[in-house]
C-alpha cells in the first residue's frame, strides 16, 4: 500500500493544480513507417507518422491550407527568389535551438543521394542562410507555388544528423540504415521515446514545444497490426483506442458495437496500375525480345479489360470512387469534365490485344502492396481476374509494403500497382512525380513505368511557373489529355478513408489520411 | 520384403480389429472420402476456383445455400473473389494432403535410415545421431518450419512455385524424422541381438544387407503406426504455416490459406468463407489420427 500513495498524491496534486489529465493514446495501423528518416520515403504514413517530430518551413492547416511552422513569413522576393524568416526560440528535442543552417542542411539532404524527396527540391537551385533567421530559396524558373511544394520537407538537426553520421538519407533500396531509422530529433509536438520497427513505437509530448498543442495526449503507443481480423478484434476488446484503416467489411460491426465511432470520408488518394514502358524486355513477362507495354494498344486492352464498377461494389464495398484521372477532385487544377473512364469491354479489350500480336495473350508479372491501400492485395486479385478474361496470366506477387516499396523504387517490376496523394494538393505535384519522365533531378521519381511524353513533361515545366490561373488549367487539361490519349497509366479510383476510435475522441481527419497528433483529444 | 511386411499386418488379427471396431470403419471412410474428393478434385469439384478467367467478382461474398440469398450454383457460398467455397476447400485439401504426405515419406524416410543405422552400428556413430536428435527436439518443430521457410525465401526470392513447395515440405519433414529414429533405434537395439541376426551375421551377410532385409521388417510397425498419426501433424503444421502466410504460395491455397483468407470475413458475419475449410481440416485430422489410434491398438500385443 505504501509504494501506491507517493502516486496517488501526485494525482491528486496534479488534479489540485488544475492539470488537464495525462492521456495516452493507442493507435494501430495496418502497417509500419519504413524507419523515422523524414526523408527516405515519401509516403503518407511515414510522412504523417514522423511529421509528429518533425516539421516543415510551411505547414498545412486543419483544412490542409498552408499555415506557418518554422517559417513566420515568406514572400517571393523577385520571380526566381523566395525570402523565409524563420521562427526565433525554437528548440530540437535535445535541446539545440534551431537555425537557418539547420534548414540548408535539411534541404541539402532531401535533394542528396538516397532521398526519395527530390521530387519536392527538383526545382531549387540554392537555398542560402540570409542570417541565422531568415534563409532564401532560389528556384531554377519562377515557382509560385513553392510553399504548397516544400510542406512535407521536414526539417533536421544539422548538429545531430553529423554527431550521429545521418547526414545522408536512409534508403532502403539500397538497404542503408542509420541512426535516423531508429532515433529522431525534431522540433515537432511530440518526440520519439521507442522505436521497434514493425513492433511498437512510442511517442511523448515534447514539453518544450513552441506551439500550441490542441489535443491532450501525452503519450502515443503506434502498433502495426497488419492482419485486418487481428486489428479489429483489438479494437473491439480495447486494447487499441484506434485504428486506420478500417477494414472495409467491418466497419458495420464497429458502428454496432456502441462505444466505437467510425469516421469515413473521401480520401485524396487515388490508385492506379503501372506498366513498364522503357525497357526492351519486360523483366518478368512470357515474352521475350520485345516489351509488348510499348504498344498503346496493350496498355489500352489492359484499362478496358479492368471491370471497375464490380470491384467498386464487391472488393471496396463502394467506398470508393472510380476516376478517369490521375488526380481526386480536391486537388488544385482538377478537371472535372475529363474525369471519364474509357468503357470496361472486355470483346474491344480482346480485339486489342489480338491486333498488337497477342491473340492468344501473354503472361507478365504484376507487383502489389497487401498492407498498404484499402483492399489493395484484393483488387489485384481482381484485376488479375478481369486480365485473365483476355487471355492475360498475372503472377501475382502480392507482399508487405516493406519489400514492396524498395522492390518497385528500384524499378524491378513490369507491372504495379501504386496510390498517390499530391503532397502539395496541386496537380503539379502528381504531373512531375508520376507522369513525367524520370530524371536524376527528382523529376518523375514514382513514375515507376517510366512513361514518356515530350509534351507533357515541356507542360510539367510551364505549369510549374505559371502563375495566370486561367493559363495553367488549360495546360493542365491538356497535360491530361496527353495522358489519357497515351494510357500513360490505369487509374483505379480514389478510396475512402476509415479511422474507428472510441467514442470519447475527438480528433481532426484529414483529407490526405495523415494523423496529426496534436489535434487528438481523449475526454 | 515390404509387401511381406504389409501381408503381416492384414492377416488375420488386424484386419479383423478392424472389421469389428466401428470407430476404425467410421474414420476409415471418412478419411477415404476427404482423400477421394481431394485426389479427384479436378473431376469432381462444380468449379475450378483457381481458374481466374471464371472467376464471377459480383458473385463474391454469396452465403451458403441454405442462407438467405444463397445460390445452387455455389453450395457452400462464395468468397471475397467470387470462388466457390466447396471447390476451393477440395483442391485446398488436395495440396494440404499433397504436403503432408510428401513430407511424412520424406521424414520416415530420412528418419527411419538414421535410427537403423544408429542402432545397428552403435558406438559414436549413434552417440552422434541421438544427439543430433535431442538438439532437434530441443526446438519446437513450428519453429524449425518457420526457420527454414524463411532461409529458403531469403535463398530464392523469385522462386518458382515448385521450389516453395519443396521448401514447405523440407520445412515440415526435418523437425518430423527425429521421432522415427528414435523408434526405429530402440526397435533396432533389441533385433540386433536376436537370433536371426546373430545367424545371418555369421554366414557373412553384409551389414548393409542385414539391416534392410532382416531387421527394417521388423521394425516397420510402429513406424506405421507413427507415420499415420504423423501425417495429420503435418498437414496441421502446413494449415499453421499457411494461416500465418508462409506457406504455400498464395495462388495455390491449401486448407490453412482458406482459413486465413477467411479470418478477415469474421466478424462481419460471412463466417463460411473460414468456417467450412476449418471444419475439413478438423475432419482429417480427426480420422486420421482416429485411424492411427486404432493402428497402435490393434499392433499392440499386450492389448489383444
Amino acid at each position: 500500500m505504501k509504494r501506491i500513495q507517493p502516486t496517488l498524491i501526485a494525482a491528486a496534486l496534479a488534479l489540485a493544480c488544475g492539470l488537464a489529465p495525462a492521456a495516452t493514446l493507442r493507435v494501430a495501423n495496418q502497417g509500419d513507417a519504413t524507419s523515422m528518416d523524414p526523408h527516405s520515403l515519401n509516403e503518407s504514413l511515414q510522412l504523417s507518422v514522423t511529421g509528429n517530430v518533425y516539421e516543415p518551413l510551411v505547414g498545412r492547416d486543419r483544412n490542409l491550407a498552408l499555415e506557418p511552422a518554422l517559417a513566420t513569413k515568406w514572400a517571393q522576393t523577385s520571380p526566381t527568389v523566395w525570402r523565409f524568416d524563420l521562427r526565433k526560440g525554437v528548440k530540437f528535442h535535445d535541446g539545440t535551438p534551431f537555425t537557418a543552417d539547420d534548414v540548408v542542411f535539411s534541404f541539402g539532404r532531401a535533394a542528396g543521394d538516397g532521398s526519395d524527396m527530390r521530387g519536392y527540391t527538383s526545382s531549387i537551385k540554392q537555398v542560402r542562410k540570409v542570417d541565422d533567421f531568415a534563409v532564401e530559396i532560389e528556384t531554377t524558373a519562377p515557382f509560385p507555388i513553392l510553399p504548397d511544394v516544400i510542406s512535407l520537407v521536414y526539417i533536421m538537426s544539422k548538429k545531430w544528423c553529423e554527431d550521429n553520421k545521418a547526414e545522408r538519407p536512409v534508403d532502403r533500396r539500397k538497404g542503408i540504415e542509420n541512426t535516423a531509422s531508429f532515433r529522431a530529433n525534431g522540433t515537432g509536438p511530440y518526440r520519439l521515446r521507442e522505436r521497434q520497427p514493425t513492433t511498437r513505437s512510442t511517442f511523448v509530448r515534447n514539453p518544450g514545444y513552441w506551439g500550441k498543442v490542441d489535443g491532450n495526449v501525452d503519450e502515443v503507443i503506434f502498433t502495426p497490426i497488419g492482419n485486418d481480423a487481428t486489428r479489429v478484434a483489438a479494437m473491439l476488446s480495447g486494447e487499441i483506442d484506434m485504428m486506420e484503416p478500417v477494414p472495409l467489411q467491418d466497419v458495420e460491426r464497429l458502428k454496432g458495437s456502441g462505444n466505437i465511432n467510425v469516421m469515413q470520408g473521401p480520401e485524396l488518394r487515388t490508385i492506379f496500375l503501372g506498366m513498364d514502358q522503357k525497357r526492351d524486355e519486360l523483366q518478368f513477362s512470357s515474352v521475350k525480345g520485345k516489351n509488348p507495354f510499348k504498344d498503346k494498344r496493350v496498355r489500352q486492352a489492359f484499362y478496358q479489360a479492368i471491370d471497375i464498377e464490380t470491384i467498386k461494389q464487391r472488393v471496396m464495398r463502394n467506398a470508393a470512387t472510380p476516376t478517369g484521372l490521375m488526380i481526386a477532385p480536391g486537388i488544385k487544377g482538377f478537371v472535372p469534365e475529363m474525369n471519364k473512364r474509357l468503357p470496361h469491354d472486355a470483346e474491344a479489350a480482346k480485339k486489342l490485344l489480338a491486333d498488337a500480336g497477342y491473340p492468344n495473350g501473354f503472361e507478365v508479372g504484376m507487383n502489389c502492396p497487401n498492407d498498404r491501400y484499402v483492399n489493395d492485395g484484393e483488387i489485384c486479385q481482381a484485376v488479375a481476374a478481369n486480365l485473365a478474361r483476355i487471355g492475360v496470366k498475372i503472377n501475382l506477387q502480392a507482399e508487405s509494403k516493406a519489400t514492396y516499396f524498395p522492390k518497385i523504387l528500384r524499378r524491378d517490376t513490369s507491372f504495379y500497382l501504386l496510390g498517390w496523394t499530391p503532397g502539395t494538393y496541386d496537380t503539379h505535384n502528381a504531373l512531375s512525380n508520376l507522369m513525367a519522365t524520370p530524371t536524376d533531378k527528382g523529376q518523375g521519381t514514382f513514375n515507376l513505368g517510366s512513361y514518356s511524353n515530350a509534351r507533357v513533361d515541356e507542360l510539367t515545366q510551364k505549369i510549374q511557373s505559371e502563375t495566370d490561373q486561367a493559363a495553367r488549367n488549360a495546360m493542365i487539361a491538356e497535360a491530361f489529355k496527353l495522358h489519357a490519349d497515351d494510357i500513360g497509366h490505369i487509374p483505379l479510383h480514389q478510396q475512402a478513408l476509415a479511422w474507428a476510435m472510441k467514442k470519447n475522441i475527438s480528433l481532426v481527419q484529414l483529407a490526405d489520411n495523415f494523423m496529426p497528433f496534436k489535434y487528438i483529444t481523449v475526454k | 520384403m515390404a509387401a511381406t511386411a504389409i501381408q503381416r499386418f492384414f492377416d488375420g488379427d488386424v484386419w479383423h480389429s478392424f472389421r469389428s471396431s466401428p470407430m476404425a470403419i467410421g474414420a476409415a471412410v471418412v478419411a477415404a472420402l476427404c482423400v477421394f474428393s481431394a485426389l479427384f478434385a479436378p473431376w469432381v469439384a462444380p468449379h475450378n476456383p483457381f481458374d481466374l478467367a471464371t472467376l464471377e467478382l459480383s458473385d463474391a461474398r454469396l452465403p451458403p445455400l441454405w442462407e438467405e440469398g444463397g445460390s445452387a450454383k455455389y453450395l457452400l457460398g462464395t468468397d471475397d473473389q467470387g470462388r466457390d467455397i466447396l471447390s476451393a476447400i477440395m483442391y485446398g485439401a488436395r495440396i494440404s494432403m499433397l504436403v503432408g504426405l510428401a513430407s511424412v515419406v520424406l521424414s520416415v524416410i530420412v528418419g527411419v535410415a538414421l535410427g537403423l543405422l544408429s542402432g545397428f552400428v552403435g558406438g559414436k556413430t549413434d552417440a552422434f545421431i541421438m544427439r543430433v536428435c535431442d538438439v532437434m527436439l530441443s526446438f519446437p518443430s513450428i519453429l524449425i518450419a518457420l526457420l527454414i521457410d524463411g532461409v529458403g525465401r531469403a535463398m530464392f526470392p523469385n522462386a518458382h512455385d515448385t521450389l516453395a513447395f519443396a521448401v514447405l515440405v523440407l520445412a515440415i519433414a526435418l523437425p518430423g524424422w527425429v521421432q522415427y529414429a528414435r523408434t526405429v533405434r530402440g526397435s533396432t537395439l533389441v533385433e540386433r541381438n536376436k537370433e536371426y541376426v546373430q545367424a545371418a551375421r555369421v554366414t557373412g551377410v553384409a551389414p548393409l544387407r542385414i539391416m534392410r532385409k532382416h531387421v527394417l521388417p521388423n521394425v516397420m510397425g510402429p513406424v506405421l503406426v507413427l507415420a499415420t498419426i504423423q501425417v495429420a501433424t503435418a498437414i496441421l503444421t502446413e494449415a499453421t504455416l499457411s494461416f500465418l502466410g508462409v506457406g504455400v504460395p498464395p495462388t495455390q491455397p491449401s486448407l490453412g490459406t482458406l482459413i486465413r483468407i477467411g479470418n478477415d470475413f469474421l466478424f462481419s458475419g460471412e463466417w463460411w468463407i473460414t468456417i467450412f475449410p476449418g471444419l475439413m481440416l478438423v475432419l482429417i485430422a480427426l480420422s486420421v489420427n482416429l485411424l492411427g489410434d486404432w493402428l497402435r491398438d490393434a499392433l499392440n500385443p499386450r492389448l489383444q
